[in-house]
This record gives C-alpha cells, structure tokens and sequence, in this order.
C-alpha cells in the first residue's frame, strides 16, 4: 500500500523542485539585476557626460548623452579655479574641498574607530563601578544623531571658539555608538581563556590589547573603516553650520553653493565636472578595501 | 622541600562555597592529578594555583613562596587549556615565543628555546603555521610547547585532553606522562576521567563537593579507597556495594544477599554494627568451589567487551551486582552461584567512610576457622 501512494508523490514533488522552464535559468534573475544597474548608472553617465560639454549646451536645456569635446577644458577648470553662478560668487577650487573632503573623512573615520575600540575594550574585558551604566550611556547616543543634538552640539563648538577651525569641523562627530555596540559585539566573543592564557604569558591590559585585541579585529576593522569613510564624507549639515571659511569647504557642501539660486545661471558644465571627481575618493576606499570589507562582513570564524 | 603547596584554601562564591579546606603538597618532579565529577571544584582549585581566581581564604606557596597576592604572570608557572587558547593570528612560533617576548629575552635565546622545544615536541615542521591550519592534535602540541618552552616552576593543566578523539587522547596521555618525567617539572593536572587519572598520576587527588576525599597513589586509591565516594568513583565498571552486619565479634559480615562471609580481619567497629560491603567486578569469582558461601545470582544483562564479559544480575536480597568475567558467558535469566573473596572485601561504615580491617590472619586462615 505505501508503495503506490510513494510512486505518485514522486513526480509531484519533483514538479514542485524544477518547474519547467520557459526562459534560459536565471535570465529573470539577470534582467532585474541589470535593470538595477541602469537606474544607478544612468544619473552617473548623464554627469559624467554633462561635464565633458561646453556651458552653453547644457544652459539651453539640453541633456546630451553622447560625449562633447570639453572635457579637459572643465576638469582643469573645476580643479584649479572651482566656479560658482554669477551672482553665488562661490569659487573654490575643487583640489582644497577634495582634499579637506578626505582629511575630514579619514579623521572621522580613523577617529572612531580609534574611540570605539578603546571603550568597546574598556566595557567588555574590566570590572569597573558602573561598567553597564557607562556601556547603556553609550547605547543611548545611538537615539541622537548629529542632527537632532546639533543646536548644543554648535553651542559647544561655538563656547569652545572652534567655529571654523577643522578641529570643530570633525571632532564632534568622532563618538561612535554603532562602531563601540559592533566591536563590543565582536570582543564578547573572544574566549576568556585566551584572555587567562595572556595572563598566564604574561601579558598586560594594554600588551593583550595591541597584541591580540586589535589584529584580531583587523577585518572589523576594515568593514567599518568603509562604511565611516563614506559616513564622514557625506556630512552636509555639520560642516555647512560650522565652516563659512572658504579655505575649509568641504566638495558635497560645495557642489550644492555652486548652484546658484533663482535666475542666476549656473555653471552646470564645473559642477558636473566637480560631482565626477567628488566621486572618486568613495569609490577607491570601496574598491580598496573592498575584500578586507567582504571578509570582514562575512567571516566568523576568529 | 614541597615544590607546591596548598594550606587550607577555601573558595565561596557569593554565599555558595564550593571549596572547603583543601590542603595539598606536591614535591619537586611530582604529577598530582585532581580527579573528580563536574562541579566539584577541581578546576576553581587549579585556577587558584594559577592566580586567576582569589582564595577566599588560604595559601599558595611555590617553590617555597607564598604566591598567594601576585598576579599569574609573577607566579613562575604555565598552564595547558581545555581549549587550548591559542593566539589564532599568530604562527606557532610567535605563539610559542610570545611569552618568552614579553619577559624580554633576547631573540636569539627565544628562537633557540622554541626551536628545541619544537623538536621534542614534534612541531619543527609546523612552526610558521596558524593554528587553524592544524589538527586537533597538533594544536593540543603547540600548547603543551607553549607551556614548556617557558621552563616554569609548575606546569598545570586544565583537562587538556578532553577535546580530542578517543584514540589521539590515548596517545597524548601517554606523551604527556613521557614529557614530564623527561621534564621533571611538578604538574598538576585536573580531569575527569578516571582511567587519565590512574594512568597519569604519582598521585590523585580525588575530590567531592568541593573537599579531597583522598590524596594517595592510584594504586592505594583502588585497593584502599577511603570512603564510598571515592570506592564508586575509581574503577570502572563500578564497586558493587551490598548491605550487611557485622557478627562473629566483627570476624564476619552477615549480607542482607544470603550468607555470612567471613572477613580477612576484624574492623574496630562495635559487632552488630551496619556495613556496607563493597567489592570490585573483577574481585567477583562464579562457580561455587564447594563453598558454603555461594549466592545464586539472576542474570538479567551480558554486555561482551571482547577480552571478557560484563555480567549484570539481581542477589536474592533484590540489590544488582556486576561481575567482570572471563570466560563465562550466561544466558540472560540463567542463575549463577557467585563467590565473594573475603581478601577482596571493603568494609565501609554508615557514615560512608573505609572501616580498616587489623590483618590478624591471612584471608584463607579465618575463612576455614568460620567453615
């Protein structure tokens, strides 16, 4: 009796595992893939040829897809002089916002992570009067991004007299609760015997710290690096508030005091060339780091 | 002079104490195993020793000084881990050489500590390899090397075997007991398996409840265990114990099983007294012999190990017994007359502790006087 009821299940249920197929495995798959791709490259390629194009072209309305023969004349432009709208009077060369761009992101980054580390370390491995309250103060901050504390955070800056000075543009945004919650994440799952068998080495807090602590969160430490990299690049509304010092621009605040405002004419061929190379620092970190970053994001073992 | 020493160290957690009182002393070269169940304390005992844990109260001394206040690292002592705790993103070298470092040895003395070590350890060959690219066995290697490339004072080791596959363990064992007497360097070393324990040990500790129930040579501990704890607890398959009372003016015990046996000497206990009767599986002789002392044992279970049989069966009193034999191989519910040796038997009090038999005769003397 089992014998005929198992027959005629079999090809039910190999039915359910391989539906027969219509199109090639995967094109489905594929075609969503590539789709996705274009929506993204699209605005990308449309920038990249806006800024090979004389003024002119773009100012009639025009939005070209094949490349002009301007573009050595923009980039060049763009990076030694910057431009803004008649009327913005905005000009600073793309070389000072991409080089204070990358200062400020590294800082930040570097800083974090720096930070992050030496609290997550101090939270997990010592016993101290009021280790939770200060582990729950930290997760709290995760509750305030910069921009809902911005108001006392300018407060300080300005108290501190560090309204433009870079100090101000990226110390406030060194604390990190999200870095310090991973590297405690990471740090709980360190056996404690390896920590006794330190011990037993001969190793102090802070000899156990730089010696197996850190390289063992090397790939941690690299994931994050991307993800803070990019982070502190991306700031808009800090260092808008606290930089009116056009020696201190930043490239993402500047792009945008680039445009000009109501009828003046903006000079989209600059601006476009500005995007283009305002892209390009994200881009090498990721491509860089990018096997540290997989490695980091999917290995467990330790 | 004792290399370690132990003076009454108790430890409570909270309000719960799990060591009460233990005193030891290990001389210089000595292996002392700590045997006991899980939870008994054995290894808050060992991590005392190495300073990871505080005594609530007590003293370690080594080498003659009192330890008890320094950290682990001013102990002069290296310890061998269940998990062995290995650096994963060092090579076995600098795992190896760490230590040595961070007391600041010059580096040519550190390759050639580690190098030799290496050598007699096997690992000369593996010595740029991380441990993950190792095998279990060779891991448990490079933490003995570890420990010994430090030339410590003390070598203790926290179950270190209990991660390996059964065939590998047998093997480690045997090449820890040769490393040590090659070594000479005190250890000791916490397990909970009794056969590491007999085969390791100069002597055991064996420990219940957080107290040592006995402290002696494997031998002593089987032949004469202290209590009933540590007579369950050594020896595999377990001692049978068997109610019974003493009678004849303590020259014999009367079992609830059947016959009264007579004893190879008189315990001090008062006649009349309630004994427990324990004797060893293999201690267990079948067949009658003619003997007036015979009991009939049911069969209920024969488990074959090969060399010999395990054989599990019910005494008339309702209490099991299992006999280890030979060349004897019943058929479940066939009954058997079994013989207790009165030279194989252990007296034990209510109070559970060894009553001391005073060897006035040989066994076969007084078990013709009682015949």
């Amino acid at each position: 009796m089992r014998a005929p009821a198992a027959a005629a299940e079999a090809p039910i249920a190999r039915a359910a595992a391989e539906p027969r197929r219509l199109l090639p495995r995967g094109t489905l798959v594929h075609a969503f893939l590539i789709l996705g791709v274009l929506i993204f490259a699209l605005p990308i390629y449309i920038t990249l040829i806006g800024s090979t194009h004389d003024a002119s072209t773009i100012g009639r309305g025009e939005v070209p897809l094949l490349p002009g023969a301007h573009m050595l004349d923009n980039y060049a432009a763009a990076w030694w002089e910057g431009g803004g709208g008649a009327r913005t009077g905005f000009r600073v060369p793309v070389e000072t916002m991409l080089l204070n761009s990358l200062a400020m992101a590294v800082l930040i980054a570097v800083g974090k992570i720096a930070i992050s580390l030496t609290s997550a370390y101090a939270v997990v491995f010592f016993a101290f009067p009021g280790r939770m309250v200060f582990f729950w103060l930290i997760f709290i901050t995760l509750m305030l991004p910069v921009e809902v504390r911005i108001m006392p955070t300018f407060a300080v800056m300005v108290n501190l007299g560090m309204v433009n000075t870079f100090g101000g543009l990226v110390i406030p945004l060194i604390a990190s609760a999200t870095a310090t919650l991973l590297f405690r994440q990471f740090f709980l799952t360190i056996p404690d015997e390896l920590v006794e068998a330190a011990k037993m080495d001969g190793a102090g807090p802070l000899r156990f710290f730089k010696d197996v602590v850190v390289p063992l969160s090397m790939t941690n430490v690299a994931a994050l690096f991307v993800i803070l990299f990019i982070y502190g690049y991306n700031q808009y509304l800090w260092p808008l508030l606290m930089v009116s010092d056009r020696s201190l621009e930043t490239i993402v605040v500047g792009i945008t005091k680039m445009i000009g405002s109501g009828d003046a004419q903006s000079p989209w061929h600059v601006i476009m060339a500005t995007t283009m190379m305002a892209l390009l620092p994200p881009v090498a970190v990721v491509i860089f780091m990018q096997r540290w970053f997989v490695k980091g994001l999917v290995e467990s073992e330790k | 002079m004792a290399m370690l020493e132990l003076r009454g160290i108790r430890k409570s957690f909270g309000a719960v104490p799990v060591l009460h009182g233990i005193d030891l002393e290990a001389a210089e070269g000595e292996f002392i195993v700590i045997v006991g169940a899980s939870g008994c304390g054995k290894s808050t005992l060992l991590r005392i020793v190495a300073g990871l844990e505080t005594a609530t109260e007590g003293r370690v001394l080594i080498g003659g000084a009192d330890v008890t206040a320094l950290e682990p690292k001013d102990r002069d002592i290296a310890m061998v881990f269940q998990n062995y705790a290995l650096y994963p993103h060092m090579s076995v070298f600098d795992n190896m050489a760490y230590g040595l470092r961070i007391r600041g040895l010059p580096r040519g003395e550190i390759v050639a500590r580690v190098r030799r070590t290496a050598e007699l350890l096997g690992l000369a060959e593996l010595l740029h390899r991380r441990p993950r690219e190792l095998s279990g066995g060779q891991r448990q290697r490079v933490a003995m090397g570890r420990a010994i490339v430090r030339e410590p004072k003390l070598f203790l080791f926290d179950e270190p075997l209990s991660n390996l596959d059964a065939k590998l363990r047998v093997q480690m064992r045997a090449e820890i007991k040769r490393l040590q007497r090659q070594l000479a360097v005190t250890s000791l070393y916490v397990t909970h398996d009794q056969v590491e324990a007999m085969t390791l040990g100069d002597r055991l500790v064996v420990m219940n409840q957080g107290r040592a129930e006995q402290v002696a040579t494997p031998m002593e501990v089987w032949r004469e265990p202290a209590n009933m704890y540590v007579a369950g607890f050594i020896g595999a398959p377990a001692m049978n114990f068997l109610h019974g009372r003493l009678c004849e003016e303590g020259r014999a015990v009367d079992l609830r099983a059947g016959p009264a046996l007579p004893l190879a000497g008189s315990p001090a206990a008062a006649t009349d007294a309630e004994v427990t009767v324990g004797i060893r599986p293999e201690h267990v002789r079948i067949g009658s012999d003619g003997a007036t002392t015979a009991i009939p044992l049911k069969v209920d279970l024969v488990e074959p190990l090969g060399a010999e049989n395990l054989i599990h069966g019910v005494l008339p009193s309702g209490e099991g017994l299992t006999v280890r034999a030979a060349e004897c191989a019943p058929l479940p519910g066939a009954t058997l007359p079994v013989v207790l040796p009165a030279e194989q038997l252990h007296l034990f009090g209510t109070d559970g502790r060894r009553l001391r038999l005073a060897h006035a005769r040989t066994g076969v003397a007084s078990a013709q006087l009682w015949a």
